[in-house]
This record gives structure tokens, C-alpha cells and sequence, in this order.
């Protein structure tokens, strides 16, 4: 059996299941209950599903659609995008997802965070950080990489532990759809300065870039986008999972 | 059909439409009168013990709850914090639990250098111990999905159905009597958790 996480991410705006490219330009994928259909029969271990305007629009978390992606699935689920009150994630977590993602809402009030931990539990909740590379190091960025979070990107994940959540999706943005491999750097400073897991997210174009995220970066999980939603780089859509024995194979060597 | 029990906590759609693919019918209630008239019970549960445990005493399902376990002895399955509640209590809260199974809910706690995160979350294989009719047909390839910060230990190993592995080996299915617990979250469990709703059905 294969230990670690292997979970297809898939982004929404609002209704429409998109893939960006370094969160800027994004291209429609289609329907979203047809996709979980695929992914529920090729048995994922975990779904996560990202509106990723929803907090820059403005919008609060579409329960009615969530509500039929929940009834589609069979496996657990996350979702983040526009939670920003305690109401909010409990009627998500109560309509059949196991786990609520906070960013921008965590990073702008850190008692959410710490409530939603104490009612339901660490495991309910993650915080996802986005962080871009620059010359001076890493930046952390909220409200879909439109805001610059004056933090460390190390500090705020200790912080986010300390608060209450129970794993850290952790997203680089200049890695994001590009298909050129984790960044494994911040990955493993990350994971190696908390108790928690972390999630490894953007960038993943192959099964060998998942094997060296979680050997050289300490992954407790990773997050695949473009890469099973899309048959090949710059090609048309296919929803697709990687061969779990190759994966196996790859990840117990 | 089956009564799956209400009391304000947990992700009782996925479960209502796990049994509802595997053609069991359910009724989610938290209504004492409903709950009377139930056949097999099933108690969910997502988050915290103590706050699960408050719900339980306030909305004053308790002493109907304890009826039909204790007294009736109904098949009673309590899921992933479901299971911890049957225990007399757990390190996650001063409240008691309620006491079905003779066991106790612990907190995994592993060295600070361990490669072992809490909480233990994603699938994990079964080992059964002994066969019974809610693990029937289960074998090494059995896997469930897993999410719990805490874990049960029963006081007697012929209460033990299965255990599973997360640093060390904690009990993920028990039974006593009519009394069942699984740590896992069968609802999310693909075709696993539907043989294991299918076997609880048919008990």
C-alpha cells in the first residue's frame, strides 16, 4: 500500500473547473461533477478542491455545488476559497468534506483558525501558504497571490501549527502549472521545522518529481494539478491518474 | 434500515450515501422517539471528544442511547470519533465517554524525532486478529482511510478485531458484544468501507 498522499488538486472559480499556470492565466477544464466521477473510479486516496477567487472576489464557499461533489465521493475531501467565519466551515465540514483549507483568511484572523481547531480538531483543518521565490528568498503571498504577507514563510507556518492547524498545504506559485517539478527547497524547510504534515503543491509533471519531493523534501503528501487534468504539457484535456504500481514502485525504492 | 445517530456533529451525508449506494436504507435522526424504534445504530462522529460528549448529554440522547445498547443490545458501530466515545474516556477531554467497550482512548505520542506526524491521517491497512462478522471477507489488501489524533485501547485483546500500524499497533476495529468500533472513516473508504457498512448491515 502506498504511504504517502497522493492528491489530485483541483482548482476552481466558482462553478468552472480551471487550471492556472503561476496563478495568473488559467484554462477551462469542464465539468466538475464528471471529474470527480473519474477520480472516485480510479479510486484516489483524497480529493482537494481550491476556489481560488473566491476570497479575491469576494465570494463566500458555493455550498450547493460543493454539496453534489460530496454526494459524487466516496474518498475523503478538502475545500478552500472564501472560508472566513467559524459558520462557514462547519456547515462545509458538515456536508460530507473532512477538512477546511484557510489562506488569506488565516493569515488575517488567527483565531478562526485556532476555533475551527478546538471544535473539530487539527485534522480538520489546513492552512495552505503560498509562497513566491525572490532574490532575498521566499515571500508569502495571500488573496491568490495578490497580497504580500509581511511574515516568514517558516514563522508562519510554525505559527499556523501553534494556532491549530493540522497540515500545511504548501504552493509555490512560480511552480504552479508549469509542470517543472516541485520546489523541493522550501518543501523540506518547511516540513523539517514542524510537526505537521505538508502537503507539496505546484509544479508536479511527472511520477519522478512526486518520488523526489517526498524522499529530498519531506512531503507528507503531495498535490498533482495540471498533470491529471491535462494529457500532456501544452495538450488537451484528459482526466488521468499515474499508474499506482509505477507510483509504488517509485516510492518505496 | 438503519439509524444513523444525530447529535449535531459530523459528516453524516457521506455515510447516509455510502449505505444508500450499497441499497441500506438509513434515517438520520437525533429524535429520542425515532431513535426508540431503531434496529441498528450507528454513531458518527467528526472532532472533538469532549464537545461530542456535551452534545450527547445535552441534547439528552444519553439514557435512550444507553437503553438500546446496553439493555436491547441492538448492533450499535461507532465510526472514527464514534468509536472513541464507546470508551470510558480519553485523554482529549475530562468528560467521560460512554463506557460500552471496556477501553480508553489515548493520544499517539511519538518522540520529537520522529518521522511520525499526529494526527495519523490517510489510508492504512487492517490486520485482523480474529474473524468476525463485521470484518468478514477482509484480508491484507484491506486498506481504510484514516484521520484521528487519538486512539483506542482495549482493556481485553478479544475485544480486538483488527489493529493497524502508525508507529505502534493500535486497535482499529473492536467488538464487544454488540458493540462495535472502527477508527477509520468507512464512508470514505471506496469499495473497503462499502463491504465493511455491507457486513454491519447484514449482522
Amino acid at each position: 500500500m502506498l504511504k504517502t498522499r497522493i492528491i489530485p488538486c483541483l482548482q476552481l472559480i466558482n462553478e468552472s473547473l480551471v487550471k492556472t499556470v503561476k496563478f495568473n492565466k488559467y484554462g477551462y477544464i469542464g465539468d466538475y461533477i464528471n471529474t470527480v466521477r473519474i477520480f472516485n473510479e480510479l479510486e484516489v486516496d483524497e480529493l482537494c478542491f481550491l476556489d481560488i477567487r473566491a476570497s479575491r472576489e469576494r465570494r463566500t464557499p458555493n455550498i450547493e455545488i460543493l454539496h453534489q461533489i460530496a454526494d459524487e465521493c466516496f474518498m475523503p475531501l478538502s475545500y478552500g476559497g472564501g472560508i472566513n467565519t467559524f459558520e462557514s466551515a462547519k456547515q462545509i465540514l458538515s456536508i460530507g468534506f473532512e477538512k477546511v483549507i484557510l489562506n488569506t483568511a488565516a493569515a488575517k484572523n488567527h483565531e478562526l483558525v485556532t476555533k475551527i481547531s478546538e471544535h473539530f480538531g487539527a485534522q480538520a483543518i489546513v492552512v495552505s501558504i503560498d509562497v513566491k521565490k525572490n532574490m532575498r528568498g521566499y515571500q508569502v503571498y495571500i488573496n491568490d497571490g495578490t497580497e504580500k504577507l509581511h511574515i516568514d514563510v517558516l514563522d508562519w507556518a510554525k505559527q499556523a501549527e501553534q494556532l491549530g492547524a493540522g497540515e500545511i498545504l504548501l504552493t509555490s506559485m512560480d511552480r504552479d502549472g508549469t509542470w517543472s517539478g516541485f520546489d523541493v527547497e522550501i518543501t523540506r524547510t518547511v516540513a523539517a521545522s514542524v510537526g505537521i504534515p505538508v502537503i507539496a503543491n505546484g509544479g508536479a509533471g511527472s511520477i519522478e518529481h512526486i518520488a523526489e519531493v517526498v524522499k529530498n523534501g519531506m512531503a507528507s503528501a503531495v498535490a498533482l494539478g495540471s498533470m491529471l487534468v491535462y494529457q500532456k504539457k501544452g495538450m488537451g484535456v484528459l482526466v488521468n491518474f499515474p499508474d499506482k504500481e509505477k507510483l509504488e514502485q517509485i516510492l518505496e525504492k | 434500515m438503519m439509524t444513523i445517530v444525530n447529535y449535531g456533529m459530523g459528516n453524516l451525508g457521506s455515510v447516509q450515501n455510502m449505505f444508500k449506494r450499497i441499497g441500506v436504507g438509513t434515517e438520520i435522526t437525533g429524535d429520542i422517539n425515532k431513535i426508540e424504534k431503531a434496529r441498528k445504530l450507528l454513531l458518527p462522529g467528526v472532532g472533538a471528544f469532549g464537545a461530542a460528549m456535551q452534545r450527547i448529554e445535552e441534547s439528552g440522547l444519553r439514557n435512550i442511547l444507553d437503553k438500546k445498547a446496553l439493555v436491547e443490545k441492538i448492533p450499535v458501530l461507532g465510526i472514527c470519533l464514534g468509536m472513541q466515545l464507546l470508551t470510558r474516556s480519553s485523554e482529549e477531554a475530562s468528560l467521560p465517554g460512554l463506557g460500552w467497550i471496556p477501553a480508553q482512548t489515548l493520544k499517539f505520542s511519538f518522540p520529537g524525532n520522529s518521522a511520525l506526524k499526529v494526527p495519523h491521517m490517510g489510508w492504512n491497512n487492517v490486520h485482523p486478529l480474529k474473524t468476525s462478522k463485521l470484518t468478514a471477507s477482509f484480508n491484507d489488501e484491506t486498506r481504510f482511510y484514516f484521520v484521528h489524533s487519538y486512539y483506542v485501547k482495549a482493556d481485553n485483546e478479544e475485544d480486538v478485531l483488527t489493529t493497524t500500524h502508525y508507529g505502534i499497533d493500535f486497535d482499529s476495529i473492536i467488538q464487544h458484544e454488540n458493540i462495535y468500533g472502527a477508527q477509520f472513516h468507512p464512508e470514505k473508504s471506496h469499495k473497503f468501507g462499502m463491504r465493511l457498512l455491507e457486513n454491519f448491515a447484514r449482522i
